[in-house]
């Protein structure tokens, strides 16, 4: 009779589920309130690469704005757009257009592109590398080319380290390099820094970081077609891995969120800490991405 | 002659593995010690951190630690007790009924966390839009107190002698009266030390932490006691990274330069304040253990 | 205080029948106001059985998703379409690499644990009560990102250094998990060694048995049903972990060919995931379903769990 009990529990509870899985898709995607009024809290959810630069923004805002208050979290891009097509949030900070993640309605939110970032293949300091054609680059993370001695280095095998999949440097860099190739399966890590990490410390090993985390002495960046990052490269399309912050309201910015953004594209942030981070400011770009990969000359 | 060459041998084996044993722990306890306590000076705990300089501390995570670890407490305890006492002083133990129930906590014991911190992420985050905020967390880490909580303290009353119940009854109280005015006060020894434990266990919570009370800790102000303040350390809607995620945050995403030492430094802290509740809890469990003998010896 | 109060006035009749309909109304207040904090467990766990399961059942009935390609499917291409232009979800290397983390970590584990637990309470029960208790009732309590902590600055660059390539793998995380959970395992293995009746070692002593022979024969018999529990509890907390093992793993879902490459678990593509990942996509339904298939597993190792506590029930009684 227990047994019964807990099982007949179980079967309904699975029963129940199933129906309920198989009729409400997205339990905050029905839900929206409208909470961008003109509030004095605006909360900012979304990509955790962006993450430091608009914390340090926004303790800026709040010293010249005592009566604002901004709270800033992480949670990874995908997290800050559901979150602000739900209505939930002020603003959804994302790594990748809105129209490249699956399940988010792009015509409910509108864009705020507030900086651009420049992504570069870094290899372990023993390769001596220094250059890799874009279609080398593309073999190595197609998993054709395994091998250092087949792109002119010591003979040693390559170690690709990969972002995990749907994450915002990862959407980039295979949009630029990949040109729709299924990269190769390999190790796959969540962030900037444990790449940076694992890059340092492991012989032989390839994978790519945003440019504000190509620092260190046991690491490089590898030049590509013979161009390197730089800011001026990456302004004129020269140096093609590279691709925008976007900041993501819910409907027209309004109010203390309008004037948030607006703040974070004024030239004081954008010459200051945006350059400081490693970002390039969005003022100087002579050309324009759209969510397809393609570059128009503005 | 043999068996006693076998005995020997066995014996030998068991103190050897031992041995063995005994060394890693102790190497694991020194290397996190040593590694961690080098960086912890009081600077560090009452600092906040920092993204991108070197010396932030730890205080704000810190903090949030407690605070969570104090809100699911809050919540958890009344029904813990609730759930315990019904469980030991009324349940019928035969009943299919109370059966699933006992079930339903063996099985909330041993969900992953992960899967608690998802639940919660679906259900408060993002449903119930309270956002990554202390209170989603601390329901979060309610899931996990309810049933370590529920099984110490029935485990608790169920050590009191049937004697006294029957004492109680006989004199004309009602089993409810009973359990409060007798069996419960008691208990309260052994349930103080239970709780503390448990607390010692949730404190270093991180996995159900992620994705509900947020991987970012605002500077709190301390001079703001306001609740409904968003700089207010008593604030619950805030978002509040703990000790724990602070060190997986520092490790796959510090853009500090010092990140592997605020990582050494802070799992150093949190093993010292796990240790703290282990001993604690056997402190208050004895003192109140004397407290409550030589009170009723009078 | 009230109740002495009312002892001591002056109409004992009306005051004891009032004081009765007060206990009575008291004593139906506690023992539903008790009640009702038991059914709010059980309603937080039918919840989260609900929910979990109701989202990890979208990639089968919204998304289309074949239930088996997906258990035993090994291409786990969530995001990116290969040449047909269909992404594919096979989850099947990640639930070999949390099967396979589980159970070395637990084989492992499990003769250092008995080996401890036997020292700590059949050949040195004194030392082991007054220090080995509590140092192992600490580790216990050590939090898991530590362990992973750990693994990262020194499991991986020991293993880089020894065996080559990047470190990162199924032999880590096996490492790692086997630290963590063996504590676990030996503390709960002291307690069912500790359950074994004194007059059963004497027994055997007094019939000549050595002490291995003791231990072997007896002890040991006595308590396997308490050291299996204590087995499938660490592994389900093995099973479960997410942060440690995300750490040291590699996270590269394939299948292993190796402890030394890469690998991945059922918890470490769902933490990295879910961020990344919006709600109402397909690519979010199937991490759901990853926690599904985890939330699954625990049910399976409690069922476990009770099963050899069952058995035990049975043979104790029958002495």
């Amino acid at each position: 009779m227990k047994k019964n009990l807990i099982r007949i529990g179980i079967i309904l509870i699975a029963v129940l589920a199933l129906y309920y899985g198989s009729t409400h898709r997205g339990l905050t995607s029905n839900t929206v309130s409208s909470t961008h009024a003109t509030t004095k809290n605006i909360l900012i959810v979304g990509s955790t690469a962006l993450q430091p630069l608009v914390e340090k923004a926004s303790s800026m805002y709040e010293k010249e704005n005592p009566n604002t208050s901004i709270s800033v979290q992480g949670g990874g891009s995908g997290a800050g757009l559901t979150q602000v097509q739900a209505g939930s949030v002020q603003i959804g900070d994302s790594d990748i257009f809105a129209s490249q993640e699956e399940g988010i309605k792009p015509s409910k939110i509108v864009d705020h592109k507030v900086a651009v970032v420049g992504i570069a293949p870094v290899v372990n300091k023993d390769i001596n590398v220094s250059n890799l054609s874009m279609k080398q680059l593309r073999d190595i993370f197609t998993g054709k080319i395994t091998n250092w001695k087949d792109v002119g280095g010591p003979d040693m095998a390559i170690t690709v380290v990969n972002r995990s999949s749907g994450s915002g440097t990862r959407t980039v860099f295979e949009d630029s390099v990949l040109k729709g190739e299924t990269a190769v399966k390999a190790q796959e890590q969540d962030s900037n820094g444990t790449v940076q990490k694992i890059i340092s410390s492991t012989p032989g090993s390839i994978s790519y970081l945003a440019s504000g985390y190509i620092s260190g002495k046991n690491l490089r960046a590898v030049k590509v077609d013979n161009v390197s990052l730089t800011t001026e490269n990456i302004e004129n399309n020269k140096w093609k891995i590279w691709g925008y912050e976007h900041m993501y309201t819910h409907g027209k910015a309004e109010g203390q969120t309008a004037s948030f953004i607006k703040y974070f594209k004024s030239k004081k942030v954008q010459n200051g800490i945006v350059k400081e981070l490693g970002y390039i400011p969005l003022a100087g770009m002579k050309v324009d991405k759209n969510s397809q990969g393609k570059v128009t000359s503005k | 002659m043999n068996t006693k060459v076998t005995n020997k041998i066995a014996i030998g084996i068991i103190y050897f593995i031992s041995a063995l044993v005994i060394l890693i722990l102790a190497a694991l306890l020194i290397s996190i010690l040593g590694q961690g306590l080098p960086h912890v000076s009081w600077h560090f705990l009452i600092s906040h951190s920092s993204s991108f300089e070197s010396g932030g501390g730890i205080s704000d995570q810190l903090f949030n630690s407690f605070y969570l670890l104090i809100v699911s407490m809050i919540i958890s305890l009344p029904i813990a007790l609730g759930s315990a006492i019904y469980l030991n002083e009324f349940a019928d133990p035969k009943s299919e009924f109370i059966a699933v129930f006992r079930s339903a906590i063996e099985v909330l014991s041993s969900l992953p966390s992960v899967v608690v911190g998802l639940f919660g992420f679906l259900l408060f985050v993002l449903k119930f839009h309270m956002g990554f905020s202390v209170l989603s967390g601390a329901i979060a880490l309610t899931f996990f107190n309810l049933p370590l909580l529920t099984r110490s303290i029935e485990n608790s009353l169920a050590a009191i002698p049937n004697l006294q119940r029957e004492a109680g009854l006989a004199l004309g109280l009602s089993k409810w009266e009973t359990t409060e005015k007798v069996i419960f006060p008691a208990a309260v020894p052994s349930i103080v030390t239970g709780v503390v434990l448990a607390a010692g266990r949730v404190f270093g919570e991180a996995a159900a932490l992620l994705f509900t009370s947020g991987q970012s800790a605002p500077q709190l102000n301390w001079y703001n006691w306001n609740p409904l303040n968003s700089n207010s350390p008593l604030n619950l809607m805030r978002p509040a990274e703990t000790l724990a995620v602070h060190i997986w945050k520092v490790n796959s995403e510090g853009t500090m330069p010092d990140a592997v030492e605020v990582s050494a430094g802070s799992s150093a802290v949190l093993i010292v304040m796990v240790f703290i509740f282990n001993l604690s809890a056997r402190f208050f469990g004895n003192m109140l253990y004397k407290k409550m003998t030589s009170g009723t010896g009078k | 205080m009230a109740r002495r109060n009312k002892k001591n006035s002056q109409d004992p009749i009306k005051e004891s029948l009032l004081r009765k309909s007060i206990s009575a109304k008291k004593d139906m207040f506690g023992r539903s106001l008790s009640l009702s904090a038991l059914i709010l467990i059980g309603v937080v766990v039918f919840s989260i059985f609900f929910f979990v399961l109701s989202r990890g059942l979208m990639a089968f009935t919204l998304d289309g998703i074949n239930p088996f390609k997906f258990i035993f499917g090994t291409v786990w291409n969530p995001t990116t379409p290969d040449s047909n232009g269909n992404l594919q979800f096979g989850a099947f290397p990640m639930i070999v690499g949390s099967f396979l983390v589980t159970l070395l970590s637990a084989l492992v584990a499990t003769p250092f644990a008995i080996a401890t637990a036997l020292f700590m309470v059949e050949l040195q029960s004194n030392w082991g009560k007054k220090i080995m208790h509590p140092v192992v009732e600490l580790l216990v309590g050590i939090p898991s990102v530590v362990y992973g902590f750990i693994g990262l600055t020194v499991v991986v660059p020991l293993l880089r250094k020894t065996f080559g390539g990047s470190g990162f793998g199924i032999l880590a995380g096996t490492i790692v998990l086997f630290v963590m959970i063996l504590p676990t395992i030996t503390s709960l293995t002291v307690d069912a060694l500790r359950n074994v009746p004194n007059h059963y070692r004497e027994l055997a002593l007094a019939i000549g048995a050595t002490r291995w022979q003791m231990i072997y024969k007896v002890i040991l018999r006595a308590a396997t049903p308490g050291i299996l529990t204590a087995v499938v509890f660490g592994m389900a907390r093995a099973f479960g972990e997410a942060l440690a093992v995300q750490m040291v793993v590699g996270n590269a879902p394939i299948m292993p060919n190796g402890l030394l490459e890469s690998a991945s678990t059922l918890t470490s593509i769902l933490t990295q995931g879910i961020g990344n990942t919006s709600d109402g996509s397909v690519q979010n339904d199937v991490l759901w379903t990853l926690a599904t298939l985890l939330l699954i597993m625990s049910l399976f190792f409690n069922l476990i769990i009770r099963f050899i506590g069952k058995r035990t029930n049975i043979t104790q009684g029958g002495h």
